[in-house]
């Protein structure tokens, strides 16, 4: 790719970047929310035109206009959000969409051609498996194979590793050695420095939609990279109160919520107490029962028994309002799908919950000139990058989408703080402004439950840990008091043992 | 040569009114090869439907009450819609609101004569409610699907009426249809044809374009209809809203049919089902579901019905003839509606 570049309205996504890639490689992209790299990679496979610049495979000028024309040059991109069927079968969703498929086609060739693929790249996947049924990792082994199937020989990967734990990550990079040792090559978006160090063999820095550096990454440490970024020198440890913690806030007893799909069920005799003032993190694997908690709590979701209690007063099965209400602010796990209106303004999205307040509306009009004040506010109390307030927050990049809600949801918390997965995706700046707002909210004297699939974050942020499995919470630890392999070990389903911090 | 079409990057507002207008010529072309192969022509033909709808004051008079009904049954799915709830039942709401007036107007005599348009029009408006409200409740409480159930109950509501205008509340008279409504209680005429129900259209317009576009209801709706999702973990009652919006929606279909019927037939007979409801329906998509705009959809939709009803008389084409440019106007206005997220990008083959 040579000098590309793109723009959007009212910001320069992309200006002359150039990029190489060499067969048998690893290239980093590593950035900042909105600098640049998805856009990049979108025009890569023909999601996007390139306002200006070439791009040449191969040695030749390649003119990409659609997902199909980026597959026939054998380019394949796994997306953050996977692309799958959720109730269909693993070699379904492989061949889905292949132009060349016959009306009725062979199951039993592509299921063979499948195992193969997966027995030579280690990507072990059932192809008669429901993707439904499939872990994170599993479908994202699906959506390599997929890649792989089609003979893609250049893999796009945004974020990758985001949703994998530690021993997913450590298996995808397996799989992609054995892939790069075929003469395939990778890009891999990022903004995780170990990994960049792990899994590369040069690294393009990108910010604001520019090239900041391109080097080897043999030659580089984490903190170069991190300075690079944001362009700045970043603090990696936060300030924060000391521990006080206050009455118990939130009471969740004993809450079991049944799966009506299978026989273990999403919540399995919960209990939990958060008391004011202190930070309650949950730990554990994606898909242990951690957003079904959130969801119980925030009234989304059903309890069949236990009860769930804010302030003492009994809030089990209470309607999403009720519990709006009573001061419970959510960041919940899917931002596009729950978090925001992706068709709806900014500044709309930012008004979501307040405008129901005298803030925003008077009786039953709400008021425009108010909610414009309001927003343009909270656009820059959290630095909300942002056209202006009238965009379509599905035009803005993930980054500022979650301070989008982050925004909302600190702004009308009134006690409690759920926050599910809030730095997900979110570069070293970003993470650290959600780090340090989820501590100034605890030292506020709120009571924050943080999910994280970050060890590292939990421990930073968190004051006790608490640690999910199947549904189950498996031990309740003080932060200082534990450590990486203990809370691991729980995260296994290993020490059942109960020990009250 | 070869042709992609591609997303758009940003949704251009000329692009939403140029397209419709580009649309609006396309059919106009197609329409002309239809009447061309008819060995009409087609200037004469489109000259004639002009002056049939707008031509003189009579004529368009005409048009304005015939834009009536379609414009308030456009309204009323439009609501249903913003929930992305197909409300396709507004025929049978529209037939209950005629049912209404007419039961008021035959059996509540109780009632002092200048009452009973009043009443009527509000027993009309509550039947339509109430019809529309049991498909919304249905999916709200068990996700019914209410593309059957509004549909079906169109049949329901049509064969009712027509149980009563021919046999249980026929007119002594005449062979179907009920006793014409007392003259004073008939909505009165205020410019030739045109009847005081234009107010209550126009001022619907104005009270939903302030419902929906400045209230927090009207929010509520936005959000629901955009990410249903969202909207729940916003606190908003996803099953409360769609009764209440199929309420809203059916009170207004059956409140068209209820000053309809007061103002142009004054009783329940045939012809209650004109099909107003399901044009409505076209008119709330073509509209964008912006009520001010639904005025001029609904007056285009109207002119050319009365237009078509010319075409016949002046150049002694079948009456379907109408029907067949009515059709063609909506092919090319709903297939545009593409371009504007997507635009066409040509490619020249390169040499290999």
């Amino acid at each position: 790719m040579e000098h590309i570049t793109k723009h959007f309205p009212g910001v320069l996504a992309n200006d002359d970047v150039s990029l190489e890639l060499y067969p048998g490689q690893v290239l980093a992209l590593l950035g900042e929310n909105g600098a640049g790299k998805s856009t990049l990679m979108n025009m890569l496979v023909g999601l996007y035109r390139p306002d200006g610049g070439t791009i040449h495979i191969r040695g030749e000028l390649a003119e990409i206009h659609s997902p199909q024309d980026s597959m026939a040059l054998g380019i394949g991109m796994i997306h953050q959000e996977f692309m799958l069927v959720g109730n269909m079968s693993v070699a379904e969703n492989i061949v889905l969409g292949l132009r060349d498929l016959p009306l009725v086609p062979k199951l039993d060739e592509i299921k063979a051609r499948i195992t193969e693929l997966s027995k030579r790249y280690g990507l072990q996947v059932d192809p008669d498996a429901i993707i439904h049924d499939l872990s994170v990792g599993e479908q994202q082994r699906v959506e390599i194979l997929k890649l792989v199937y089609r003979g893609a020989d250049i893999l796009i990967l945004d974020e990758p590793t985001a949703v994998l734990t530690p021993g997913e990550s450590r298996d995808l990079n397996n799989i992609l050695k054995k892939m790069l040792s075929e003469g395939k090559s990778a890009i891999f978006i990022t903004h995780k420095m170990d990994e960049v160090i792990e899994f590369s063999h040069k690294v393009q820095v990108l910010r604001r939609g520019k090239t900041v550096n391109t080097c080897d990454t043999k030659d580089v440490t984490p903190r170069d990279l991190a300075n690079m970024m944001v362009g700045r020198d970043v603090l990696f440890s936060l300030d924060r109160c000391p521990f006080n913690p206050g009455g118990i806030k939130l009471k969740v007893d004993h809450v079991t919520v049944d799966n009506p799909l299978g026989s273990r069920p999403l919540l399995d005799d919960v209990s939990l107490e958060i008391h004011r003032g202190e930070i309650v993190g949950i730990a554990g694997v994606a898909g242990n029962g951690q957003t079904q908690l959130t969801e119980a709590i925030t009234g989304l979701l059903r309890c069949n028994k236990g009860t769930i209690a804010i302030d003492g007063r009994d809030m089990t099965n209470a309607t999403p309002l009720q519990v709006i209400k009573a001061g419970v602010s959510h960041i919940p796990a899917d931002r596009g799908a729950m978090g925001v209106v992706g068709d709806m303004s900014v500044g709309e999205n930012l008004a979501m919950k307040k405008y129901r307040t005298e803030e925003i509306s008077r009786g039953a009009v709400i008021k425009k000139t108010f909610m414009r004040a309001f927003a343009d506010k909270l656009i820059k109390a959290f630095t909300i990058k942002t056209p202006d307030q009238d965009t379509c927050v599905k035009f803005l990049s993930g980054g500022n989408i979650q301070k989008t809600i982050l925004a909302r949801e600190i702004d009308s918390c009134g006690g409690v703080l759920i926050a599910v997965y809030p730095s997900r995706g979110l570069d070293v700046g970003a993470t650290e402004a959600v780090r340090q707002n989820l501590i100034s909210q605890r030292d506020k004297g709120n009571a924050v439950l943080l999910v994280s699939e970050e060890l590292e974050e939990l421990q930073m942020v968190a004051d006790k840990i608490a640690v999910m499995f199947e549904g189950k919470i498996m031990g309740l630890r003080n932060v200082k008091e534990t450590n990486t392999e203990e809370l691991g070990m729980m995260m296994a389903g290993a020490g059942s043992v109960r020990r009250e911090a | 040569m070869r042709v992609v079409v591609e997303k758009r990057d940003t949704r251009s507002k000329r692009m939403a009114i140029l397209i419709p207008l580009v649309s609006f010529i396309v059919s106009l072309m197609l329409g002309a090869i239809v009447l061309i192969a008819s060995k009409s022509n087609p200037l004469q033909a489109y000259g004639a439907m002009l002056n049939g709808a707008f031509g003189n004051a009579r004529r368009f008079q005409y048009t304005i009450v015939e834009s009536l009904p379609l414009l308030m049954c456009g309204l009323g799915v439009g609501i249903a819609f913003r929930l992305k709830f197909w409300n396709i039942g507004a025929e049978g709401q529209y037939v209950w609101g005629a049912i209404g007036i007419t039961w008021v107007m035959q059996f509540w005599r109780f009632l002092p004569v200048p009452m009973l348009l009043p009443v009527g029009l509000a027993v009309g408006m509550t039947l339509g409610a109430l019809w529309a409200g049991v498909p919304g409740f249905l999916k709200a409480q068990w996700s019914v699907d209410e593309t059957l159930t509004t549909l079906m109950l169109n049949y329901v509501a049509i064969g009712l009426a027509e149980y009563l205008y021919i046999n249980k509340w026929k007119a002594p008279l005449g062979n179907m249809g009920t006793p014409e409504f007392p003259r004073e209680a008939w909505l009165p005429q205020i410019w030739g044809k045109v009847h005081a129900g234009i107010f209550i259209a126009l001022a619907l317009v104005v009270l939903l374009w302030f419902l929906l576009y400045k209230t927090r209801w009207g929010f509520e709706l936005n959000m629901i209809g955009k990410n249903p999702k969202a909207a729940r973990y916003q606190g908003v009652s996803i099953k409360r809203n769609i009764v209440l919006a199929m309420i809203l929606s059916g009170a207004i279909c059956g409140l068209s049919g209820s000053v309809n019927t007061a103002a142009i037939a004054h009783r329940l007979t045939k012809g209650v089902n004109a099909g107003y409801g399901f044009t409505g329906i076209i008119i709330a998509w073509m509209s964008g579901l912006n009520p001010f705009a639904s005025i001029l959809v609904a007056v285009v939709m109207a002119a050319l019905t009365t237009g078509a009803d010319a075409l016949q008389i002046a150049m002694k084409l079948p009456e379907s003839m109408g029907e067949v440019l009515q059709g063609l106007v909506l092919i090319p206005l709903l297939a545009g509606s593409i371009f504007v997220e997507h635009k066409l990008k040509f490619i020249k083959k390169e040499a290999a």
